[in-house]
């Protein structure tokens, strides 16, 4: 509004340089000086076109301006409603997947464990196989040398007789330099073994 | 005669028409009548003509107006008042535009004369009135009756609410006119003293600080009461087809 002044230096002019132009309003109306708000000899003609001018303005905004604004806003709102449901979908969609994946590997993970179960007994069970065969060749192996050590305890047991005897008869000899009876010598040497 | 403050508000003809002895001239205050219903449709039209499902800035200022009038009307009148909707929404451009463009230096403000203010608050009455008694026959006169009121004050509050309804038009419009009158005038008076301090000299300029300071705050506020005259004139449009709707209150 810094233009203000120079209106009023402009107005000023018109006034200083006559009334010559458009003031003829007032000039003709012989309302010299009268407030121009109640000139009444104006009113036909404001009324006149205000009822032109705001006439058309209310049809054409009843007939076009108004329902556009009205349908841009409709559209959107349908557009705002229909993009929620798509998302409210989309998201029970992403619900939906999550829930099968976890079930996944839910299930990946029983299986799992039934396979390292599994691998765990066969392992069980082959180290179990494997010690009794190795008990076993143990068992038979030590069944052989005992019947080993006791085929070998009988022999030097009987070996024992006969060496007995022998002494027996060497010492017999030496001591009264005889001979005895070999049947007498086996009985007392049996005797004593018992 | 210097800087007249009256000057501003002067009707003068440009294309001179007379019928049967009545001067229906097209006026600069036709002229800008004309200036304010092209500017407000060319701005809604041009404005909304992309139908953008995302509104540009512009768009989105017809939009809000249109939603702004609609929310008032439908908060005033109820949902039944949205009949009246292009009328409110026509009377809040056609002031609000008005009122702006007599914001412009040596522009006409067309709401500056009390014939086209009266004129739409006749308007307003009008519709008030015709609508009432065309839906509601002579259950509209209810309006004047007040439920709850005790017998012997009857005649009393009847004469109080005919006086009331009566004295809306002129409210109404004088409400409008002098606020648009009033502050015109203030900021010429303003504006006048810079310019005739401004010729003394040195110290007349300086002394002219004040009132320039004065005419600038002053032309913020027009722009508040250009935009909050549309404002009340639109509220108390939707108030009074309120009574029409709904004469029973």
């Amino acid at each position: 509004m810094f233009v203000a002044p120079a209106y009023a230096q402009t107005a000023d002019q018109e006034a200083v340089g006559d009334e010559v132009n458009t003031e003829i309003g007032v000039a003709e109306n012989g309302g010299e000086g009268a407030f121009p708000p109640f000139e009444t000899e104006t009113y036909p003609s404001q009324l006149l076109w205000l009822a032109i001018t705001f006439g058309l303005f209310y049809i054409f905004l009843k007939q076009v301006v108004l329902p556009r604004i009205g349908n841009i806003l409709e559209v959107r709102r349908d557009r705002i409603a229909q993009d929620l449901d798509e998302a409210a979908r989309m998201k029970e969609e992403a619900d939906a997947a999550l829930a099968a994946y976890e079930q996944d590997l839910a299930d990946a993970r029983k299986k799992a464990g039934a396979i390292a179960q599994e691998a765990r007994d066969n392992a069980k069970a082959e180290a179990e196989a494997e010690r009794k065969k190795v008990e076993e060749a143990l068992e038979s192996k030590l069944e052989e040398a005992d019947s080993r050590i006791a085929k070998i305890k009988e022999a030097a047991i009987g070996e024992v007789g006969t060496i007995a005897e022998e002494t027996a008869e060497t010492i017999v000899q030496k001591l009264i330099g005889g001979r005895l009876e070999k049947e007498a010598l086996q009985a007392a040497v049996k005797a004593a073994q018992q | 005669m210097a800087t007249d403050p009256i000057h501003q508000f002067e009707i003068s003809r440009i294309i001179p028409i007379e019928i049967g002895g009545l001067d229906f001239s097209f006026t600069n205050s036709s002229a800008f009548m004309v200036a304010t219903v092209a500017a407000a449709g060319a701005f809604l039209y041009l404005t909304t003509s992309s139908r953008g499902l995302i509104p540009s800035r512009l768009q989105s200022i017809s939009e809000m107006t249109y939603e702004f009038i609609a929310s008032m009307l439908r908060d005033a009148a109820g949902s039944q008042g949205m009949r009246f909707f292009p009328l409110v929404f026509s009377l809040f451009m056609f002031v609000l535009m008005a009122n702006l463009l007599g914001m412009f230096p040596y522009f006409f403000t067309v709401t500056s004369h009390i014939v086209v203010t009266f004129a739409l608050a006749i308007l307003v009455i009008g519709t008030v009135l015709v609508y009432g008694f065309w839906k509601h026959g002579f259950g509209f006169l209810k309006l004047f009756v007040p439920e709850g009121v005790p017998a012997v004050l009857i005649p009393l509050v009847v004469a109080i609410e005919i006086v009331s309804f009566l004295s809306r038009p002129v409210s109404l419009s004088v409400r409008l006119f002098a606020n648009m009158l009033a502050g015109h005038i203030t900021l010429k008076v303003f504006a006048g003293f810079v310019t005739s301090l401004g010729a003394l000299g040195v110290a007349g300029a300086t002394g002219a600080i004040l009132p320039l300071a004065m005419t600038v705050a002053l032309t913020g506020l027009e722009f508040l009461v250009a935009f909050l005259q549309a404002y009340v004139f639109a509220v108390l449009t939707c108030m009074y087809l309120n009574d029409a709707l709904h004469p029973g209150h």
